[in-house]
């Protein structure tokens, strides 16, 4: 019973230090106060989370980036190592017979909702630099279109809607846009990641130089990511709920 | 001094702390690991608060708006993607833990190996 003195010192070391911040609603952090200022003329995006992202602290968002592709890519070869022909037969027979399981309200709710959310997603990721969102929001809610396709008892058309070289394709495409993007910069003799887009007029949707094209390779990459990781997962529960 | 917002991060941090320490399951663990980096996002949120600051966010409200601080916002967001690529390997994990141990709690796997 180590664990509850510790556990009290822990939460006492954690209060102690929130007092020492800068108080609630004051903060007065300089790098926040001068994006305030210059972001939207430097930029014009009005989604100032976005430039921040993408363009200011945009190096951090390319490793981001990679993490995620190397979480996925990672998710992949655990979970595909132990898998034969056989089995992956004996599998698409269980998808079958799990169709017949979903009620018919739930196979009809997700049916409704695949539409909206692809249209939500792109939405989102085309909007990123305007309102709030971009590619990484918009690139989930892509990926959520598909599990709706397997919520609604269809693992057999999950699988159609997002065949696995597909995926792994929009997770490299999407990977490689944004390094290329990056990189697009030094063909103009700029630094990399530096804007090479003319920033267009404010608030139009082809507008904050190269933010959109950086949201759409993101929104391209976390779709297929995301999907792929999920489709191990529905995979791994196919295999194994034949077997038991 | 408000420090609401702040306590909730702790508390969010301790129950989290709590639940991987006591956990005897793994998907059990990584919820409990994904509960505590929620307190991250409180965290660098409240931090960025300013009184009366409006979103970052332009598009309806006019150029010389106070605005809460958008780089805690985009750094929060970088921390979403990390905690959730964190869940997917770790889960994973705890899937092949699993195919070779046939048990999902921490404590049975260590009495394995040893």
């Amino acid at each position: 019973m180590l664990f509850l003195p510790a556990v009290l010192l822990l939460a006492a070391g954690l209060v102690w230090a929130v007092t020492e911040l800068p108080a609630f609603g004051h903060y007065s952090g300089v790098y926040g106060l001068t994006l305030e200022h210059v972001a939207l003329g430097q930029r014009r995006a009005t989604d100032i989370v976005s430039p921040v992202t993408f363009d200011y602290r945009g190096v951090d968002t390319l490793g981001e980036e990679f993490i995620l592709f190397a979480a996925a890519v990672g998710c992949a070869i655990l979970l595909r190592s132990q898998r034969d022909e056989e089995v992956t037969e004996a599998a698409s027979e269980r998808a079958a017979a799990r169709a017949e399981e979903v009620r018919r309200p739930v196979r009809a709710l997700a049916a409704v909702l695949v539409a909206p959310a692809v249209v939500l997603g792109a939405y989102i990721v085309a909007h990123g630099h305007l309102t709030p969102g971009g590619g990484f929001q918009g690139g989930v809610i892509l990926a959520s279109a598909t599990v709706l396709v397997y919520a609604g008892g269809q693992a057999v058309a999950f699988r159609r809607v997002s065949p696995e070289p597909a995926l792994e394709l929009a997770d490299g495409v999407g990977a490689a846009g944004f390094a290329l993007v990056a990189i697009g910069g030094l063909m103009f003799g700029l630094a990399a990641l530096h804007n090479f887009l003319p920033l267009g007029t404010q608030s139009q949707l082809l507008s904050a130089g190269m933010l959109p094209l950086l949201n759409l390779s993101v929104g391209i990459e976390v779709a297929g990511a995301v999907t792929l990781i999920i489709s191990e997962f529905v995979d791994q529960t196919l295999l194994r709920s034949r077997r038991r | 001094m408000n420090l609401f917002p702040f306590l909730v991060a702790v508390w969010l941090a301790a129950v989290g702390l709590y639940g991987v320490v006591t956990s005897r399951h793994f998907v059990h663990l990584v919820i409990s690991l994904s509960v505590m980096q929620a307190s991250t996002y409180v965290l660098l949120l409240a931090v960025g608060y300013r009184t009366g600051a409006k979103a970052p966010v332009f598009a309806d409200i006019p150029a010389r708006s106070r605005i809460v601080d958008p780089v805690v916002q985009a750094l929060t967001l970088t921390d979403v993607v990390v905690e959730a690529t964190v869940s997917a390997l770790l889960l994973a994990l705890a899937v092949q833990a699993h195919k070779r141990f046939g048990t999902v709690d921490p404590d049975e796997l260590g009495a394995l190996r040893g």
